[in-house]
């Protein structure tokens, strides 16, 4: 079957492929699924491990996790990270919090609720199964981080301290003042350390994974470029682990690092494993706004604020009056005028929505309209300067270095972002891609999110599964594939490699008269626009039919200087770009073929009367894996959901 | 706002290096100290020039990466991060100073590059608790007094960036090997170890060629996470302790 979705040179169509049968989720009750895969995993004998080498590629939470329990087990581990230090993965700005089904305040919290949220805030778009592991599992991660000396906050008794977060009812959120991914991240590169100077570690900093090395249909190497030397190396393996994370900076304006980016996923993708939900991304309500066309990324300011900050634009299109001269009367506090029950704190999915339609009514307010007050006026009346201070000091403070203005006399200026993307690498119940021998974790995978991700989830997932899912599923496949010896010089891994230096060598030949950032920030910007808050049919065969004439730009017109043998940042940038080409046509394919709303993903044909999103279970309640097609358009192949546990339901926040 | 700048520009680590004169036009307040230097970048490729290479990543303050000595002050004249420099500290017409982190112990790769694996390698050699994934007890199983709690984090909040060791003039590790004996030996899970932790790393940071502590209070002056000098008396401390 051929479906017809756009007529351009890009993507004709796509053609749909088997339904996924089989996610190697055990049956049985929920409850006890993680148990019984665990006791029917098979083992390597400890003393058969050091025979057996894993590559995790990655630091972060999810890599840094893994490596170093890998490790202590007894695998010879060789790990990667392009930063020069394993401990500078982007995970380190997580702001907010870890959550964990710890209940310790004893105000109902269980796993089943935790489950139960991650599925509801998903918008029934995850799989059951895997979500009830990652609450039960969540459990175990505080208890690990504690005893690797996390400070995490905690209570005069001297017992751990919990906040509440994004639109739950129970305080299950485990926070470090402003800081718990620097924490977190801590905690995992200190354990990994220790296994590095073991000799149990090899560790390559400031090395790029360039390619995947698949040998007889499983995963066996990567070829990797030193970033110092420009030297192309080739590793080999008994497995490969991506920890890669996600690909957010496809925009180019977001909240994540400036180096963070796509190739390791999307090489591996082109190599044979399906690419699950790539549409599914999150927007932040809570952004600084950007000042100006030089800017380089967008900055978070935590969510929490809007706990006490009220958000307004004027009523009037136009009103450029200072926020202060604009009077009560003139000013619309839209989200509590639309949502009087939840007011300020509907999800971020909604908030986000929300700003962009203000402004786009010509209401919004700073450089260019692109921002909305979050006013704490009310708050310092109410609660008193000195309590606004305690709650948020170091918060207005960053907004005050960036901005120049004093969130405690004039409203803060906010916007959305870019800032999380649920879609990734397809992974069964073993995180295990479908390509053997190669495992996707952390936010580099889609796995339990669905469309929306609650806040503080994301760092219990990368650390479930590093520390705890993938040890156990990746010892029963080495367990069960025998060793087979691997050379560098064997025909296909030479084919890989060649292939790496080829490109690299094709993207230093163009020399154009356009820098790498130039495309990105127009790929960026036309993404932003047809495949970010609301996304239409015609947008998005507008963004089809864009995307392959600006990649045919690219390699006409493209500037790398220097060579390839030596540290090269421009070469660095070219090379992520071309991946980011690709990955963002299927997103913009992913986006017009799922012509429903859920979570992050707004589709405006696709609306309840009163303009929420609606979703489609009938005819969407799937996860779209694309299959790479290199002779033809992708492939689409179906996970049905089922949902025996939580019951789906139309969110409502009105 | 229009700027001077002399940038330190070495092609790799054992080619000799040059400061270099730079014009840059069209700088506004709000741009942060690497924006600038991305638009400077972006003439030099459309000039047929190599870029600045600089490290940076998460532009926030938090990962440690961005590293420049700004008018012979590491991360320049405010107390923060380079990336959190933002240019209303400058002044049009200014002329700006611009160099790597200048160390024995941390050689230059590329222009403003350098090489802080020496970092990594004093953690391994005893930065850690050890407590292998699947051991633990359950959180609330040792409680630790609040003060303790909030010291060791405020201590646990050096990023790894190394303003400390630039800014020393005998090239001391001493502020960055405190901070992280302060985190884990003022934890009840750290006591363990707690001698052997003291011992390993002082041995390690000597051994990677940073220089000794002589109390100048430089290091502390130019931390962008507020590590006091307090840290460096309680690592003496424990080191005495340890012998
Ligand atoms: C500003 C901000 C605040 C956040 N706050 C929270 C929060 O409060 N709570 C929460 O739960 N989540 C939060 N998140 C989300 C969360 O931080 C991330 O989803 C999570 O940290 C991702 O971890 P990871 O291990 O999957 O990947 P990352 O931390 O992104 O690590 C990726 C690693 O892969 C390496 N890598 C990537 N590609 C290659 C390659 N080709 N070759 C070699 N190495 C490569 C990198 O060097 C790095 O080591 C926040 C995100 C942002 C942007
Ligand atoms: S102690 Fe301060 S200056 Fe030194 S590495 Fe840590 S954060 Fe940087
Ligand atoms: S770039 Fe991360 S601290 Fe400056």
């Amino acid at each position: 079957m051929s479906i017809q979705v756009s007529s351009n040179q890009g993507y004709e169509h796509y053609t749909v492929g088997a339904p996924i049968a089989d996610t190697k989720a055990p049956d049985g009750p929920i409850e006890e699924r993680w148990d019984r895969r665990r006791f029917e995993a098979k083992l390597v004998n400890p003393a058969n491990r050091r025979g057996r080498t894993v590559i995790v590629v990655g630091t972060g939470l999810a890599g840094g996790a893994a490596g170093a329990t890998l490790a202590e087990q007894g695998y010879r581990v060789v790990q990667f990270c392009f930063q020069d230090s394993p401990r500078r993965a982007h995970s380190i700005a997580a702001q907010g919090g870890i959550n964990a089904a710890k209940n310790y305040r004893n105000d109902g919290d269980s796993i089943r609720r935790l489950f139960y949220d991650t599925v509801k805030g998903g918008d029934f778009r995850a799989r059951e199964s895997n979500v009830h592991r990652l609450a039960q599992v969540s459990v175990e991660i505080i208890d690990q981080c504690v005893a690797q000396g996390v400070p995490f906050a905690r209570e005069y008794g001297g017992l751990l301290d919990t906040r509440s977060f994004g639109g739950v009812q129970v305080s299950r959120t485990f926070y470090a003042r402003g800081q718990t991914g620097q924490q977190l991240l801590l905690g995992a590169y200190q354990a990994l350390s220790r296994q590095i100077a073991a000799g149990n570690v090899e560790l390559h900093a400031r090395t790029e994974m360039l390619d995947l090395v698949v040998v007889d249909g499983r995963a066996r190497g990567i070829v990797a470029r030193d970033l110092v030397t420009g030297k192309l190396e080739t590793h080999l393996a008994d497995a490969v682990v991506l920890a890669t994370g996600g690909y957010g900076n496809v925009f180019y304006l977001s909240t994540n690092a400036k180096n963070s980016n796509a190739t390791a996923i999307w090489r591996a993708h082109r190599r044979g494993a399906y690419f699950a939900n790539p549409c599914f991304t999150q927007i932040h309500p809570t952004c600084i706004p950007r000042s100006g066309d030089h800017q380089s990324k967008l900055t978070l300011m935590s969510e929490s604020l809007r706990n006490d900050g009220r958000i307004w634009v004027p009523k009037a299109a136009g009103d450029t009056r200072p926020p202060n001269a604009i009077p009560e009367a003139e000013r619309d506090y839209y989200l509590e005028r639309m949502y009087p029950s939840f007011g300020n704190l509907v999800p971020r999915d909604i908030a986000s929505r929300a700003a962009k339609a203000v402004c786009d009514e010509g209401r919004g307010v700073g450089p260019g309209g692109q921002g909305v007050y979050l006013d704490f006026a009310d708050a310092i009346a109410r609660l008193g300067r000195d309590t606004v201070a305690e709650r948020y000091g170091n918060l207005f403070d960053m907004y005050q270095r960036i901005t120049a203005e004093d969130p405690y006399q004039v409203p803060m200026r906010i916007y959305p972002a870019i800032h999380y993307t649920m879609g990734g690498l397809w992974v069964d119940y073993d995180l295990q891609t479908t390509i053997p021998g190669l495992f996707a974790i952390g936010e580099a995978n889609f796995s339990d999110h669905g469309a929306n991700r609650l806040g503080a989830s994301a760092l219990m997932q990368g650390l479930a599964d590093g520390y705890f899912v993938l040890p156990p599923t990746l010892n029963d496949y080495l367990a069960r594939t025998p060793a087979v010896p691997l050379t560098p010089d064997h025909p296909e891994v030479e084919a890989v490699a060649t292939e790496a230096a080829d490109r690299l060598a094709a993207l230093l030949a163009v020399n154009g008269d356009r820098t790498p950032d130039s495309f990105h920030r127009e790929l960026g910007e036309l993404l932003w626009d047809e495949c970010g808050m609301a996304r239409s049919a015609a947008g998005l065969r507008k963004a089809l039919e864009r995307i392959p004439e600006l990649r045919a730009e690219f390699w006409r017109r493209l500037k790398v200087p220097g060579t390839g043998e030596e540290l090269n940042q421009s070469l660095e940038k070219a090379n992520r770009l071309v991946d980011y080409f690709e990955l963002a046509e299927l997103m913009c394919l992913d986006a017009l073929h799922r012509a429903e709303s859920c979570g992050g993903h707004f589709r405006v044909e696709s609306q309840t009367p009163d303009g929420e999103a609606a979703r489609r279970d009938e005819e969407f309640g799937y996860s779209a894996a694309w299959e790479f097609n290199p002779s033809g358009p992708p492939v689409l192949h179906r996970e049905e959901l089922v949902f025996d546990h939580v019951h789906p339901t139309q969110r409502s926040y009105a | 706002m229009n700027l001077t700048l002399r940038i330190w520009r070495q092609p790799g680590p054992d080619a000799p290096g040059e400061m270099t004169v730079y014009q840059v036009g069209g700088i506004t307040e709000d741009m942060s100290f690497l924006e600038m230097l991305d638009i400077l970048n972006e003439e030099l490729i459309l000039r047929g020039d190599q870029p600045v290479a600089f490290d940076h990543d998460c532009r926030e303050g938090i990962c440690g990466a961005c590293s420049m000595v700004i008018n012979g002050r590491p991360h320049g004249p405010e107390r923060t991060t380079t990336c959190q420099l933002h240019m209303r500290h400058f002044t049009d017409g200014d002329t700006i100073d611009v160099e790597p982190w200048r160390s024995a112990a941390f050689p230059v790769i590329k222009d403003l590059v350098v090489d802080r694996s020496a970092f990594d390698r004093i953690i391994g050699a005893g930065g850690y608790i050890t407590a292998p994934t699947g051991s633990a007890p359950d959180a609330h199983a040792v409680p630790v007094p609040k003060e303790a709690a909030d010291r060791a984090f405020e201590h646990a909040e050096c990023i790894g960036c190394g303003a400390c060791v630039a800014a020393c003039p005998n090239g001391s590790a001493m502020l960055f090997t405190a901070a992280k004996v302060v985190h884990l030996n003022l934890l009840p899970q750290g006591a363990p170890e707690r001698r052997s932790r003291v011992r390993s790393m002082v041995a390690a940071m000597d051994s990677e060629g940073f220089g000794g502590c002589t109390n100048t209070g430089e290091c502390a002056t130019a931390c962008p996470k507020g590590i006091g000098l307090d840290a460096i008396g309680t690592l003496n401390r424990e080191f005495l302790r340890a012998r």
